[in-house]
């Protein structure tokens, strides 16, 4: 019986043992794979977020928020740039371009557990539509004067029809995050993957997953894989590029291409550069008619051979290849070729010939004296050009603009202003001569840019708010633009487009320098990234990424 | 008698704070650069919302308006908002204040304990080499510039306070040492070596107390100087302090917060000068 | 002269030959940019490497030499006249004068002069000639620099109001402006030659980042300033010490005009 009883209890010790190694195996295999999907995803802005609200999104550090808190009918896959279903099924655009039919997706629910339906979008729209609000968001739908009317079909199905017809209107739906009619919560109710967990201003935006996300990967896990994103304020990128070096982030959104070709030759696995990005920088010379500048230097400006003479004698791929380090392509027009369906193809970037520029302002009148280049009238050619401080490959742009426009006998001055003192004198004094300055576009659609081809638009930039077009090839460009936006047709848009950029390259109003590559780094323990040219380049895809812990 | 003084004093006080708001809104209102908004240069945005933007901005056209309604607002405890950042003034410098005292804070005192080691080592030991040495080191922080030195902060993983330290310390020790060694030459001093005694009793006893008042100035002015360097460290370390938020509203024009946080360092400033005045008279009252 | 001052004067007077004989020193003009040798090390051709844009370190700072050697101890002179007057004075005067001088005095340390100097930029023409640009930088550095040594001094004149030899100057009938100048003017050096020495640099690298208003020296000249910027890349700098040579060399102007300031301050051991 004694025996037995040892026996009995030697078995149990044993089946404990056995027991509590299976569990720790288990255990230990679980943490490992918890480890490997999950983790905390570390990246920097470079300025602090204004806002929360997705619908008064303005600056790139509350869009980056947005992007990964916002829950959106559609979605521009940023690596395809095909626009693909999202909160919406499946969607509708009328024949005029004015109504969009969205099928939505039942079952989901706000972060806080509110239901999603119909009545949220209906709700969204009214807010985004309000002209108190005055957002680029909004802004951007508003093709002509009138309401905007929502219609609920039914809890999963809305249609919207606006005044006029709004070209690329379905695109449009990428940037408009869904907010909840009914949530207590507010804006801070959200669809996306990630919601707001933690904010302390001036350093850091803690996000935290979603639990209510709606959205599974392909094995019908639910997404995201992360745990958390931590996104610190840096404004200052050597501070971002050392900490990045330390292995306390994960990602560099943006890098400069100094940093970039360091970083490759020590760790080439870590950067990425992924071409040609949508941005561009130019030069443009002051054409407003009442500008505060002498009269024969408007004279001088507002010559379609002068400006194609400056752009003849600016060594574009010195600019590319010294300033940019190679990460630069010189720029063509408008577009980018990184804009595959808008960009001109027929459209080469301007070749670098002094000789050919010098002859061609001989041919306007002007003379080389003692190596100084002089008008008609004996005014030596000497203007000023303007950028913003801070930036320094504007600055080094600037420079080395300056030293080739002196092999043609022109004096430039070159002037670093902060930028709200920029910005007066562009706008509202027009007080400048010349500026070089870049513009990010978020959009491939050119009717994003309406603003800037419009003769009347505030930001034609080299001469706004025209009451009516001051040249002809300016109101060809307006007639263009005005076409291509009221037309559904996407074909009979490219052509209308292409011209627009045809022109802008035979008169210059804008020269455009380069377009740069879209650098950025990230680090090993980051899985699933695949850096992109649409922003936001590196966490496009943050509901796949994982981050394996150190 | 002494009532009416703290009474005049305290009231000089307020009216230069007072002033100094008042200034700091003119100097902001008149610079260019006032009305402009970055978000003009958005494509996206209407002409309607352009003009929006500029008429924000309208509201504090007139100086003497905005600092009547500013004052007014001021009393019943609302410093405005944050054009920038669209939060209150008030919970801004609330969240931020303790962060740039700590620095400062710290940041001084390393500086001081620093500068009068040296200076009083210095001025103890008399030795031309170890002047050298000094004069040498402080001359080398004082000739990085003070963004090198925050980057410097960030690449060791050392505090912010020891780069506002290393950006304050050459300046005070430069004044305290030429102070002492001045006061070496005073007719009590060379007569106290004569008759013999320590030379650290002299410095102590004799030398020091002969600067105090003027060391006590240096340090009413130092708090400034690290006020100033607050504001570069703070950006490129990336600490959420007062002087980061100086540097955005600088750039943004931000007059709300550029006004309230100028009265604040003025505040800071005359507290640090006026106690180091009286501190000084006291001395001065001692000895003689 | 002991040696420490020889060697300060030595030192002064080879940065000042170099800077005067740039024209002959330098191996290029600060402007020429040599483009296929962009931030390129030392080397035979270029003795201190190449900048960001191909032009040569040496030469970039032998004539930048010229305008901060020149200009800065200018302004901190004139910084330091105006703390003397204006604190020097008042701590001499005493009583209301003291308190009115001291008030503004905290108020200039406390003010945002950074919008004054935006200010300043907007009434310059955009094509105002690089050499009045840097008049303006380092004039208006001079007339903003006073107000820290006007307070030190103050008290150091109120601490001298009951000093016995200026008792004895007063009773021997010497009064008001000349009993000021001739008596505790003198007796002020010590703080006023501290407020010159530190103004030097304070100056040079205020120069720079004035660069961000359009103030400043501008491309392509080149000013000390300017060549102590590049230290802020500081990712890469530790590879590269040459970029180090801006740093040295002030750090010996300033050095050396310590150490023949610091005459008066030399007490028998």
């Amino acid at each position: 019986m004694k025996h037995d009883e040892k026996m009995r209890g030697e078995m149990k010790k044993k089946r404990t043992i056995a027991l509590v190694l299976t569990i720790l195996c288990l255990g230990s295999l679980l943490g490992r794979a918890l480890a490997q999907g999950g983790g905390e995803l570390r990246f920097c802005v470079r300025m602090e977020p204004k806002t929360f609200d997705p619908l008064k999104v303005e600056d790139e550090a509350s869009a980056s928020i947005r992007y990964l808190t916002g829950g959106v009918l559609v979605r521009v896959n940023r690596q395809t740039q095909d626009l693909e279903p999202a909160l919406a099924q499946s969607w509708k655009v009328s024949k005029d371009g004015r109504q969009i039919t969205f099928r939505l997706r039942s079952g989901i629910s706000f972060s806080d557990g509110t239901p999603f339906s119909a009545g949220d979008v209906a709700y969204t729209i009214q807010q985004l539509m309000d002209p108190a609000l005055h957002s680029p968001t909004g802004d951007a739908f508003r093709s002509g004067t009138g309401n905007v009317e929502s219609k609920v079909i039914s809890p999963t199905q809305i249609s919207i029809t606006f005044p006029a017809p709004v070209a690329g209107l379905d695109r449009l739906f990428d940037q408009v995050a869904i907010l909840s009619e009914r949530s207590p919560r507010k804006e801070a109710a959200v669809l996306g993957p990630f919601m707001l967990a933690d904010y302390k201003p001036g350093a850091t935006v803690l996000l935290k997953r979603n639990p209510n996300y709606w959205k599974s990967d392909e094995q019908g896990r639910k997404l995201p894989y992360l745990d958390s994103i931590r996104v610190d304020i840096q404004p200052n990128r050597d501070v971002e590029m050392l900490r990045f070096k330390r292995g306390e982030l994960d990602l560099i959104n943006s890098l400069d291409s100094e940093y970039f070709d360091k970083l490759e030759a020590t760790s080439p696995q870590l950067v990425h550069d992924a071409g040609p990005s949508l941005d561009s920088e130019q030069l443009w010379f002051n054409q407003v008619a009442k500008a505060p500048i002498p009269v024969y230097k408007k004279n001088w400006f507002r010559s379609a051979n002068f400006r194609k003479a400056i752009s003849e004698a600016i060594n574009r791929e010195d600019l590319s290849r010294i300033v940019f380090h190679g990460h630069a392509q010189p720029a063509a027009g408008p577009f980018s070729p990184a804009n595959r369906f808008w960009f001109n193809s027929k459209l080469k970037p301007q070749a670098y010939s002094p000789d050919t520029a010098l002859k061609a302002l001989q041919s306007d009148g002007f003379r080389l004296e003692n190596g100084a280049l002089k008008d008609k009238d004996g005014n030596a050619v000497v203007f000023s050009i303007i950028t913003n401080a801070g930036s320094k490959t504007r600055e080094r742009m600037a420079v080395l603009i300056q030293d080739d426009l002196q092999k043609i006998g022109i004096h430039v001055n070159v002037v670093t202003l902060d930028f709200p003192s920029l910005i007066e004198r562009m706008t509202q004094s027009f007080d400048y001569e010349a500026i070089i300055l870049g513009l990010t576009n978020v959009d491939l659609d050119p009717n994003g840019e309406m603003n800037v081809w419009l003769s009347s638009a505030e930001n034609h930039q080299w001469n706004p708010q025209q009451k009516t077009p001051e040249t002809s090839w300016e109101a060809e460009i307006d007639r263009l633009m005005r076409a291509q936006a009221s037309s559904t047709d996407l074909k009979r848009r490219k052509e209308a487009f292409d011209r627009v950029q045809e022109i802008v390259v035979e008169e210059q109003p804008f020269i455009f320098l380069i377009n740069k590559n879209a650098l950025s780094a990230a680090s090993t323990a980051v899985h699933g990234a695949a850096s992109v040219i649409l922003s936001p380049q590196t966490f496009w895809n943050a509901e796949r990424l994982t981050v394996s812990t150190k | 008698m002494l009532k009416s003084r703290i009474t005049g004093h305290a009231l000089a006080l307020v009216a230069t704070i007072l002033l100094g708001g008042f200034l700091s809104a003119t100097l902001v209102r008149l610079a260019p650069g006032f009305d402009a908004e970055e978000q003009e240069l958005d494509p996206h945005l209407s002409a309607e919302s352009v003009q929006a933007l500029r008429a924000t901005r309208q509201q504090d056209h007139n100086v003497w308006r905005f600092y009547f309604s500013y004052m007014n607002r001021a009393a019943h405890g609302d410093f405005g908002t944050s054009l920038a950042l669209a939060q209150p003034v008030r919970t801004l410098l609330r969240d931020r204040a303790p962060l740039t005292l700590r620095l400062l804070a710290l940041g001084l005192g390393l500086a001081w304990v620093a500068a009068l080691s040296f200076a009083l080592t210095a001025a103890w030991l008399r030795i031309s080499a170890y002047d050298a040495l000094t004069t040498m080191v402080s001359g080398t922080f004082l000739c990085i510039p003070a963004a090198v030195l925050a980057l410097f902060s960030v690449l060791w993983n050392v505090p912010g306070s020891l780069a506002i330290a290393l950006i304050v310390f050459p300046h005070i020790y430069r004044y305290a040492r030429n102070l002492l060694a001045k006061s070496y030459s005073l007719p009590h001093i060379i007569t106290a070596r004569a008759k013999g005694l320590g030379e650290a009793r002299i410095l102590f006893w004799h030398v020091v107390p002969a600067v105090a008042p003027q060391l006590l100035a240096v340090a009413g002015v130092s708090v400034s100087m690290a006020v100033g360097a607050a504001i570069p460290v703070e950006a490129l370390c990336g600490l959420p302090g007062v002087g980061q938020l100086a540097w955005q509203a600088a750039m943004a024009r931000d007059l709300p917060l550029l006004v309230n946080i100028t009265i604040l360092v003025t505040l800071v400033t005359l507290l640090a000068n006026s106690g180091s005045d009286v501190i000084g008279l006291m001395v001065r009252g001692q000895k003689s | 002269m002991n040696l420490w001052r020889k060697l300060a004067c030595v030192a002064l007077a080879v940065v000042v030959c170099a800077s005067l004989g740039a024209n002959w020193l330098a191996p290029a003009g600060y402007e020429k940019q040599y483009r296929e040798a962009t931030d390129a090390p030392p080397s035979h051709a270029h003795w201190l490497g190449t900048d960001e844009l191909g032009r040569d370190r040496l030469a970039r700072v032998l004539y930048g030499t010229r305008i901060s050697l020149l200009l800065a101890p200018a302004a901190a002179l004139l910084s330091t006249l105006m703390a003397a007057f204006v604190g020097g004075l008042a701590g001499y005067l005493g009583g209301i004068w003291a308190r009115l001088a001291m008030a503004v005095t905290d108020l200039c340390l406390s003010l945002p002069w950074l919008f004054l100097l935006i200010t300043a930029r907007a009434f310059l023409p955009l094509n105002v000639s690089p050499l009045i640009s840097v008049l303006v930088t380092f004039l208006l550095l001079g007339l903003l620099g006073w107000s820290t040594a006007a307070r030190v001094l103050c008290a150091s004149a109120a601490s001298l109001r009951s000093a016995d030899f200026v008792r004895q100057a007063r009773a021997a009938g010497v009064s008001g402006l000349r009993l000021f100048w001739i008596h505790v003017m003198p007796n002020l050096k010590p703080v006023l030659y501290a407020q010159f020495w530190i103004s030097i640099p304070v100056f040079i690298l205020s120069e720079a980042n004035l660069g961000i208003l359009g103030l400043g020296v501008a491309e392509p000249m080149p000013s000390w300033g300017s060549l102590l910027r590049e230290l802020e890349g500081l990712v890469s700098v530790r590879e590269e010490p040459w970029k180090f040579v801006p740093l040295v060399l002030l750090v010996v102007v300033v050095m050396s005009f310590q150490l023949l300031l610091s005459r008066q301050q030399e007490v028998p051991a």
